[in-house]
């Protein structure tokens, strides 16, 4: 097990494409570290250069001690698990999870029994004989995860494991991907578009734009305080409403007349966003203290809460995640409140968090 | 290898299980009798030629210039069929050389442009390449040019090197066709299967070339037989650079040989259709091997970009 270090990451193909801008990366031994971003950011292509699949134009990366720029992906003493699965298709399951470990030279007897033990672990026990055509997306993706495991590697990759499962599949294999590295407390390094996988699964995230790190936090920094406008709008479903507001009388006002509590330290002379999450505001009645005057303008009723949006005179309406108790008529006027603490703010120009 | 093609093209997933005869009753009979009318007139038209050469290659000398002409009371002789392989003082006849140096000349040349396709198509479809599609778009325009247009320097060219007259000049002619056709085909093949198997077997320890060759490769087979088949159909069938290239007895291919049997005095239509016969049973039969392929590969290209 062991740690990786990529310090000043940059890729750029011979078409000129640049897909990795500068990327700092320090996973720490035992980590799960998610990179979430949407397609296009670099996070795969950061990936495959930790595993040696790509060559990195200039960067260095580090796994445990060992500078590892100039090693095939073999001596790296990882294992990767693709979207598509790649299980070589002519192998039984058996043969499919040897496979790494034959490649290794290891005695046979050694062989057979950590196979069985990762088949054990994964329960894939009635599926060894069958060949990948023979197994369902969620049984081929459980055998690659287990052929990720016999190897004992120091750090797995995992590049979009989930993405091709169903929704139900999904949830359960990233509980149990949770709990397996929980238990070997072996290294994650796992690319994902879905910020509900990030969320749920990361110790810590790295949220990449555009080849670049825009924000590295725990699951809850990367949700309280997003770093940029992009992470803001990129985490939460539905994402922060962004107020643009103003400072005045001690407090942040926005045009619309909403009341946000400020944070300490807020520059004055520049132009300010509000990042606010939709279970900081809450629909009243009209005229309600501290409320500013709105109408909703729809409501989407999810069973276990309300999402409605409100016109409240600011540039864009707003989302507001309500209890499912609540009833309003789509169309009337209502009250709009801020019930969190200080949001956090952002510059306009720069898109950077200020305060 | 014709083996395996036929495997893989039987195991295609896609399936119609309605069988046409109701297919057809579905759409009302009077179209239908239409359409077979049709067909069956489409069919004596396009089939009545190769009847007719079966006819010839088996007929007697007299019975072939018989007129009218008989269909079907004459006396049955393989004797033209002899004459093609046989001189008439004994001995092998220029016709049997000729189709010796067909196979030859269309192994070779198939067996190089394949070797050197394959991995260029891997390498086109795996790799960022500098400007990739401008270079495959090269690749291919190299097929633009019909081969009447690029004989004549091709011609000159070969008699300052040597290459005229010899069974190599034609092998490299037809390679240098055929490489194009199959980077272009194989390309769509390898796209086809997923990069992924070769990450996987680099992480499990391998080269890039030992992964191409022990994951990728295999799964190919398949495409590179039916590719392999059309390069070799093309030089198989190939006229116009082997009339210009060649002119000796030895080094003769089949087309031009057959072609010269033709202009003498007299004409020995029997020995003309036996040598077509014999001539095209090899492409019927390759063609009939990789007929579903021969679709795929057609509409791959057409689908793809």
């Amino acid at each position: 097990m062991a740690g990786i270090e990529v310090t000043a990451l940059h890729k750029r193909y011979p078409d000129g494409t640049v897909a990795v801008d500068h990327v700092d990366l320090s996973i720490g031994d035992g980590e799960l570290f998610v990179m979430l971003g949407p397609s296009g950011c670099g996070k795969t292509t950061t990936l495959r250069a930790i595993a040696g699949l790509e060559r990195q134009t200039t960067g260095d990366i580090r796994i445990g001690d060992t500078l590892v720029n100039d090693l095939p992906p073999a001596e790296r003493d990882i294992a990767m698990v693709f979207q598509f699965y790649a299980l070589y298709p002519h192998l039984r399951t058996r043969d499919n999870l040897a496979f790494p470990l034959r490649a290794e030279g290891l005695p046979k007897a050694e062989v057979r029994e950590r196979v069985d033990e990762a088949a054990r672990l994964m329960r894939l026990g009635p599926l060894l004989d069958r060949r990948p055509h023979r197994l369902s997306g969620g049984e081929q993706q459980r055998v690659a995860l287990a052929r990720a495991l016999v190897r004992r590697p120091r750090a797995f990759l995992m590049d979009e494991p989930l993405t091709n499962l169903d929704a139900e599949l999904r949830a359960d294999m990233r509980t149990e991907i949770k709990h397996l590295q929980g238990e070997l407390g072996t290294t994650m390094v796992y690319v994902t578009h879905d910020q509900v996988e990030a969320m749920s699964l990361g110790h810590r995230i790295a949220i990449l734009n555009k080849g670049r790190v825009e924000q590295i936090g725990t699951p809850l920094e990367v949700y309280d305080r997003p770093a940029s406008l992009f992470c803001a709008a990129f985490i939460g479903s539905p994402p922060m409403n962004l107020i643009e507001v103003e400072v005045a009388d001690g407090k942040l006002r926005s045009q619309g007349g909403l009341v946000l509590p400020p944070p300490p330290s807020l520059p004055r002379d520049r132009r300010l966003v509000a990042g606010v999450r939709p279970e900081a505001l809450e629909v009243t009645e009209p005229g309600a203290e501290r409320s500013a005057p709105g109408r909703v303008v729809s409501a989407e009723w999810l069973g276990d809460e309300v999402i409605a949006v409100v016109d409240h005179g600011g540039r864009r309406d707003v989302r507001v995640r309500m209890p499912p108790t609540v009833r309003f008529a789509a169309g009337a006027p209502v009250g709009l409140r801020h019930t969190g603490g200080p949001p956090p703010v952002y510059d306009v120009s720069t898109e950077e968090l200020v305060a | 290898m014709a083996v395996s093609v036929d495997e893989a093209a039987s195991t295609d997933p896609v399936r119609d299980h309605t069988p046409p005869a109701r297919r057809l009753r579905g759409r009302g009979r009077g179209r239908s009798v239409l359409e077979v009318a049709l067909l069956t007139v489409l069919a004596v038209v396009m089939l009545f030629p190769v009847l007719w050469m079966i006819e010839t290659s088996i007929k007697e000398n007299r019975d072939v210039y018989a007129v009218p002409a008989k269909f079907f009371d004459f006396k049955v002789t393989m004797g033209h069929f002899k004459d093609v392989f046989v001189a008439p003082g004994g001995g092998r006849s220029a016709l049997s050389v000729a189709f010796l140096n067909s196979v030859v000349v269309a192994g070779v040349s198939t067996a190089l442009a394949t070797v050197l396709g394959v991995p260029a198509a891997w390498a086109y479809s795996r790799f960022a390449v500098k400007a990739k599609k401008d270079q495959l778009f090269f690749i291919l325009s190299t097929r633009f040019m019909p081969p009447v247009v690029v004989v004549i320097p091709i011609f000159l060219m070969y008699r300052q090197v040597g290459l005229i007259d010899t069974k190599l000049g034609l092998i490299l002619i037809y390679a240098a066709f055929n490489v194009p056709f199959t980077i272009w085909m194989m390309k769509g093949f390898v796209d086809e299967v997923p990069a992924e198997y070769e990450d996987a077997a680099m992480l499990d320890g391998y080269t890039r070339l030992q992964a191409f060759r022990r994951f990728t490769l295999p799964l190919l087979l398949p495409g590179i037989a039916a590719t392999a088949v059309f390069a070799l159909i093309f030089s198989w069938n190939e006229f116009v650079f082997a009339i210009f290239l060649t002119s000796s007895d030895s080094v003769r291919t089949a087309p031009p040989a057959i072609a010269g049997l033709i202009g003498g005095t007299t004409v020995d239509w029997g020995l003309v259709a036996a040598a077509s016969v014999v001539f095209a049973l090899p492409v019927l039969v390759f063609a009939y091997l990789v007929r579903k392929h021969l679709v795929a590969g057609v509409t791959l290209g057409a689908v793809r970009r």
